[in-house]
């Protein structure tokens, strides 16, 4: 792969597949062999429609597939410390996944947390619980009291709503209360599964913005996204997936840019927004259940040809056979040493 | 035109969420409603749809004004508004196929005969395939779900669009596409919309007009609420 962070990643994910057995003798493939790296301090953006396998991909580096899942490939999440070994993802035990990685070295930042959050107990309650479990801490009712409050401090949650059931939280507020849940543990790698959803653009940006902060506290951040411009405000680089494969890895500003994304679809998304053409792809993206031989966009791209009935493989960033643009060169993927982002 | 005039409602006495809130939307005019999360646009928006019913003020259409609410509306004021909502899953059946699904409204109104040719009809109309009208919710992307609860709202061919942060949790390609959907609706049959969101920048490409929450209600000389977002 690319050398594409100066710093060494903390997760390396090569030829990740998840494959869903289905009754009947059938298969899902919901991940073929995503490939990418995520140093500390960076921020990578998993983008595409809803169903394209993002959100399993997650879920496998959690250890949280359902049963009649198969995984192949290797997820090395690197060790810091002698306590924290350097831990193989997807071949871990439930064990070693439960009692040292969860929460502790792997946060999530969940979709939907009004699920997330248990809904007959309050903020505090569930945060102080989570304090309790994760860091031992057991002491005086006054000493995790003030850890709670400390922890939703961090992710901007008011003190005076602690008391509140989730019910009686707005989407802003319950997204905070998971975002609180989800550091409680200090873990260096997040995982944020499409965390603004249904929130409005003010409170999207306040908290991917938060999001930005704990990546520049030195977290390595895997942002789950189908909103483009939340992605363009977060990512250093951005990982576009369609029908279960990465067809575009890219940097985020020239993905955002100028240059723009190279593979049609990529394209075609970015031209979907409302600030730009507002035209949608057209067809619908394939079953992951009978997906076609070759690349699975061609039957709904303009730049389709023979060539397309083959399956393209991730080169130079893209997986396409007729990318948008010139040939990018190794140093179009390198990112610049400490590039600072103001998000 | 629809008219909600000084509208108050909530769900718990003497806490409203809108309070003496007035708009208008014409014939065949879309409108878009923006406001932050929790300032109660949803619940005005549910106002205007007869699906809840406002502790004050009216909501005049057409010239009639709206005496109630939910099921005890008329059917025909009922059935002149079509509603989506931000969440296909708790929007749909989980038991109903798809097919099943868009044609619902057509069997709760007697015209059970008719599903089969609405279905065929609706289902390419907002981008939907043969093979995912058979299907049950749990078979289907959210975006795929969010088409079928589209094709559901238009089957009985509504005066009225309500859409309540329809797109909020799709991505680009599907939210351009359902706008289409309904554009394509709109223009064929001169309904009016009331959209309800957050995005400036979708609902100013969308509507005719955008018309943010807070200067309702300075319109309406109302003093602010406290908003639990903030």
């Amino acid at each position: 792969m690319n050398a594409q962070d100066t710093t060494a990643p903390l997760l390396s994910v090569r030829g990740l597949s998840v494959r869903f057995r289905m009754r009947g003798g059938g298969q899902v493939e919901a991940v073929s062999g995503a490939s990418f790296d995520l140093a500390p301090g960076s921020c990578l953006a998993l983008v595409g429609e809803s169903g394209c396998g993002k959100s399993v991909l997650a879920s496998a580096l959690l250890g949280l597939l359902p049963g009649n899942a198969e995984t192949a490939g290797t997820a090395h999440l690197a060790g810091r410390t002698p306590d924290e070994p350097a831990v193989e993802l997807l071949t871990a035990s439930e064990q070693q996944l439960a009692r040292t990685i969860r929460g502790r070295r792997v946060g999530l930042v969940p979709q939907s947390p009004a699920a997330h959050l248990t809904p007959v107990r309050t903020v505090r309650a569930q945060l102080e619980e989570t304090v309790r479990e994760l860091t031992g801490r057991r002491g005086t009712r006054s000493a995790l009291r003030a850890a709670a409050e400390a922890a939703a401090e961090r992710a901007a949650f008011p003190l005076d709503h602690l008391d509140r059931y989730p019910h009686q939280l707005s989407g802003g507020l319950a997204q905070r209360a998971a975002s609180a849940l989800a550091l409680v543990g200090d873990a260096r790698l997040l995982l944020a599964d499409e965390p603004t959803t249904g929130l409005d653009r003010d409170l999207v940006e306040r908290t991917v913005d938060a999001l930005r902060r704990h990546a520049d506290d030195g977290r390595a951040l895997l942002m789950i996204t189908h909103d483009l411009a939340a992605a363009e405000r977060i990512a250093d680089r951005v990982a576009v997936m369609y029908a279960g494969r990465l067809v575009e890895l890219a940097d985020a500003t020239d993905f955002f840019g100028a240059r723009g994304p190279r593979h049609p679809y990529a394209r075609g998304l970015l031209d979907a927004l409302p600030d730009r053409g507002f035209t949608p792809i057209p067809g619908l993206p394939p079953e992951l259940g009978a997906l076609p031989a070759g690349c699975a966009f061609a039957a709904r791209c303009d730049r389709a040809t023979d060539r397309c009935t083959t399956l393209p493989a991730l080169s130079g960033g893209v997986a396409c056979h007729h990318p948008v643009g010139e040939p990018a060169t190794a140093g179009a993927l390198v990112k610049e040493p400490g590039r600072a982002r103001t998000a | 035109m629809l008219e909600l005039r000084d509208i108050t409602a909530g769900y718990e006495r003497k806490q409203p969420v809108v309070s003496g809130v007035s708009l208008t939307v014409g014939v065949g005019e879309s409108v878009g409603l923006l406001g932050p999360s929790g300032c109660g646009k949803s619940t005005l928006a549910r106002v205007a749809a007869l699906l809840h019913r406002p502790e004050g003020g009216m909501v005049v259409m057409d010239g009639e004004t709206v005496r109630a609410w939910r099921h005890r509306a008329p059917r025909e004021l009922r059935t002149a508004f079509g509603v989506i909502f931000q969440q296909p899953r708790l929007s749909a059946d989980p038991r109903l196929k798809l097919a099943d699904l868009i044609a619902e409204p057509l069997r709760a109104t007697g015209r059970r005969t008719e599903a089969a040719a609405s279905v065929a009809q609706w289902a390419p109309a907002v981008g939907l395939t043969a093979d995912l009208l058979a299907r049950r919710p749990h078979e289907v992307s959210d975006g795929q779900l969010q088409r079928a609860c589209l094709a559901r709202a238009l089957v009985l061919s509504p005066r009225w669009l309500i859409c309540d942060e329809m797109t909020a949790m799709l991505d680009a390609s599907t939210t351009a596409a359902l706008v289409q959907a309904v554009e394509d609706y709109r223009a064929r049959t001169g309904a009016g919309l009331l959209a309800v969101g957050h995005d400036r920048t979708l609902l100013e490409r969308w509507c005719d007009r955008t018309v943010r929450w807070s200067e309702l209600r300075e319109a309406t000389g109302q003093a602010g609420l406290p908003d639990p977002a903030r």
